[in-house]
């Protein structure tokens, strides 16, 4: 997160944590373990009311952000569901509302943004992870057919696919990539659910077997559409890495005090220098999260000419290093942090899901190189 | 070149400049001025006349940039400086990437030595030193390591005495970089035996050219012939030459090493110059190292080259957080120990990331090979840990000062020095 927030800002993020404390405690999100939604779609409802889906949406079409900067605003929410493991499909409705603004057509837009704002609509993005090469992997193809156009092909894993009431499929063609809206219950789609990782997001495989979608479906030109899918991909990555900072932070605090609280041989734990020495480090990687998902959010809410490299480099750092930040928390509580009881598990959860969709560390490694390459 | 070096601090001498303002007038006045080129930095290879052309060449761009009316931006404007905010400084820093810049002469001239004059000096003191710091007529050194032990800084040997209105000093300091080209040194000495270690110490303002004192050069793994150690012999030093009060030293010694933590960070308002550790590159250095061997196709060369960059990304991003944190009093001043470890931790990174691209060049090369230097750049790895604070005192900073966690148990608090054990006791 930024250093400094405005004063709307800061209100905003208060009321987004004082929602999710009183309606998502800890306890709470346990419970959606065996839910097949995995969310409540009632406490969305209020969450869009409050701001968090149109963040990303002009408010010629209907959204607004609370400082001018929708982006940077949105990583508020995230950084607050980050901290509570917070249910809500944040990401897709997010990414999809984002992309139907900035590329659909009109009457996309009339039809579909409402219900995304107000919390009525849940969307899901079927897309792959980043390619080495610097496109984006996609498992569906789609070609022109009389009237419109055939997508054949598979997606997993997709989040919140089989809650979705509207799907945003990429798809390749022989030119480009390509965009289509998608109804669930169109003829050929196949939503399997998944076991997921995470407690309270979930994933499906989207199997597309000759699925006939007319032109005006498409969002953007067809086969062209790939600076679309990499913008919706810069604010995936933007969401994820201000969420996973947000959830590393809390355990850290709790695992500090733990730290304090926890005597072995007469001494609290945060007595012994090889302790000590890892806080530090840990501090020093919570630190760097935080500085780099800020820049990344920076880059791309303002468009910057270095935005893919640096959406990139929060992916891999935060990957890396703030996952491994929390699993050094685990170590640091011992057996208790390895039980199903302790809340450690769930944010563990949280960044583990992070770190490996749209693309894990390695992914990114190898875009940053040819983006470097690129560059010079 | 404008006149003066107020020019860049107020406009009218009312409001402050905006920084786009001062970042497009600094932007104009580095291309009229300055040279293309790199920063004039630490040791490279050269004869000791190249040196004295290299340090003459630096002190003469510094004076160009006080002349433009474009150094000193946070320091106060009566003593030289511009008066201006550390949103300038950055603004202005990153103008002079791609430019021949003094950077050797920014630490520890202007961080730790000035700042600590700045908060502990005489009125006299600062204005007779720093205005000419800042125009290059006078290079500072730190006289604080001593050889009898590095982290534990209060621990100095070296010992002043009064005689009338003077001190006289004897013993040695050690890793002052530079101090042969350097016209002045900051010295912590002990001036009380009989008080506990922390209580009992004082700093000096010391004229680096002078009869007792001897200065020899110390050679580096790398070649490096820039560190050095003195040997003060009945040093006389005038009374008006003391920082600070008589034994209250400490209160000095704790500010002084943050000043140069928050240097070695890249978070110091004092500094100036192209960031450090190439965060502003377009392009990572490295990746040119690997299309001139060849190696950039294969997939584990990719993978190692995304890491490097991102360490270089991520350093230069935290270096920024922590600056900005300090400077809005958002961070307490200690949290300066986390950007100087991850400088750390990301160049010994980077230095072995290298290494594995270079292959067995590393082992033996031509001059000239991409990849000639770098087997002794890893051989002297493990410097970047241990010059301005190894990272363990760093980590001991951040989890004791930053996070509140338990100190570590000393065992020369509250007795004399002079009973405080240096070493293990005598074998019967």
């Amino acid at each position: 997160m930024e250093l400094t927030l405005s004063e709307d800002q800061e209100l905003f993020g208060e009321t987004t944590r004082r929602f999710l404390g009183a309606r998502s405690p800890i306890a709470a999100v346990r419970e959606f373990r065996y839910s097949p939604d995995g969310f409540e779609r009632g406490s969305w409802r209020e969450g869009a009311e409050l701001g968090w889906t149109s963040l990303l949406v002009p408010e010629e079409l209907g959204g607004g952000s609370v400082s001018g900067a929708g982006l940077l605003d949105l990583t508020i929410v995230a950084d607050a569901f980050g901290r509570h493991v917070a249910p809500g499909p944040l990401l897709p409705v997010n990414v999809v509302a984002a992309a139907v603004a900035r590329a659909g057509s009109e009457a996309q837009q009339r039809e579909v943004l409402p219900g995304l704002l107000d919390g009525s609509t849940i969307a899901a993005w079927c897309v792959g992870a980043p390619t080495a090469d610097g496109g984006i992997a996609t498992g569906v193809s789609a070609r022109a057919a009389a009237g419109g156009f055939v997508l054949d092909g598979v997606q997993e894993p997709v989040e919140a696919a089989a809650q979705a009431d509207l799907l945003l499929v990429t798809a390749r063609t022989d030119a480009g990539l390509a965009q289509f809206l998608v109804a669930p219950d169109a003829r050929g789609v196949a939503i399997a659910p998944l076991e997921s990782l995470d407690l309270t997001r979930r994933f499906a495989r989207v199997e597309l077997a000759g699925v006939q979608v007319p032109a005006a479906a498409a969002v953007g030109v067809v086969g062209a559409a790939d600076a679309d899918v990499e913008r919706q991909l810069e604010l995936a990555l933007v969401i994820q890495a201000a969420e996973s900072v947000g959830a590393a932070e809390t355990v850290l605090d709790f695992t500090l005090e733990w730290a304090f609280d926890r005597y072995s041989f007469g001494r609290p734990l945060a007595s012994y220098q090889e302790i000590k020495h890892r806080f530090a480090d840990m501090k020093t990687w919570l630190e760097a999260g935080h500085a780099i998902a800020a820049a990344a959010a920076r880059a791309v809410q303002h468009d910057a000419a270095d935005a893919p490299e640096v959406v990139s480099v929060a992916a891999a750092y935060i990957g890396d290093y703030v996952v491994e930040l929390v699993q050094d928390c685990v170590q640091m509580h011992g057996g208790i942090g390895v039980t199903y009881d302790h809340d450690i598990h769930l944010y563990l959860r949280r960044v583990t899901v992070n770190r490996v969709l749209h693309g894990t560390p390695a992914d990114h490694r190898q875009r940053i190189t040819t983006l470097q390459e690129r560059a010079a | 070149m404008t006149s003066g070096a107020a020019a860049g601090a107020t406009v009218d001498g009312g409001e402050l400049e905006s920084v786009e303002s001062f970042r497009l007038r600094a932007r104009d006045w580095l291309a009229a001025n300055l040279e293309p080129g790199p920063p004039l930095g630490f040791y490279r290879s050269m004869s000791e006349s190249e040196e004295v052309e290299f340090i003459a060449r630096a002190r003469a761009l510094q004076r160009r940039l006080f002349d433009g009316g474009f150094a000193g931006i946070c320091f106060p404007r009566e003593y030289g400086g511009l008066g201006l905010t550390l949103a300038h400084l950055q603004a202005f820093n990153r103008e002079t990437v791609g430019y021949e810049f003094p950077t050797i002469l920014q630490v520890p001239t202007f961080s730790p030595c000035a700042a600590v004059l700045l908060e502990f000096g005489t009125e006299e003191q600062k204005r007779r030193h720093i205005p000419a710091m800042l125009k290059g007529d006078e290079i500072w050194m730190q006289f604080l390591s001593e050889p009898s032990g590095g982290s534990d800084v209060a621990g100095a040997l070296t010992t002043a005495v009064r005689d009338g209105d003077e001190w006289v000093i004897n013993g040695s300091k050690i890793w002052t970089s530079g101090a042969y080209f350097s016209d002045y040194g900051l010295c912590l000495v002990r001036t009380n035996w009989d008080v506990p270690k922390h209580r009992g110490l004082s700093v000096f303002i010391i004229e680096i050219r002078q009869p007792g004192l001897e200065l020899q050069r110390i050679e580096m793994v790398n070649g490096s012939r820039e560190f050095c150690q003195e040997f003060m012999t009945d040093l006389r030093v005038p009374d008006s030459c003391r920082v600070g009060e008589v034994d209250d030293g400490w209160t000095i010694g704790i500010r002084w090493m943050f000043h140069e933590r928050n240097a070695m960070g890249g978070g110091s308002p004092y500094v100036a110059g192209p960031p450090t550790g190439g965060a502003r590159d377009a392009v990572d250095p490295l990746l040119d190292l690997a299309r001139r061997n060849g190696r950039i196709v294969e997939p584990v060369v990719r993978d190692l080259l995304g890491e490097a960059r991102m360490l270089q990304r991520v350093h230069g991003e935290l270096s920024r957080r922590i600056a900005d944190g300090m400077a809005l009093g958002a961070f307490p001043d200690n949290i300066a120990a986390v950007a100087r470890l991850m400088t750390a931790t990301s160049q010994v990174r980077r230095t072995t990331i290298a290494t594995e691209i270079a292959g067995p060049a590393i082992a033996a090369a031509e001059r000239g090979d991409p990849a000639f230097g770098l087997g002794t750049a890893f051989v002297n790895r493990q410097a970047a840990c241990i010059g301005g604070g190894t990272t363990e005192m760093a980590r001991n900073n951040i989890s004791e000062r930053v996070l509140g966690m338990p100190r570590e148990i000393t065992f020369d608090k509250n007795v004399p020095y002079r009973d405080v054990p240096k070493g293990p006791p005598a074998k019967s």
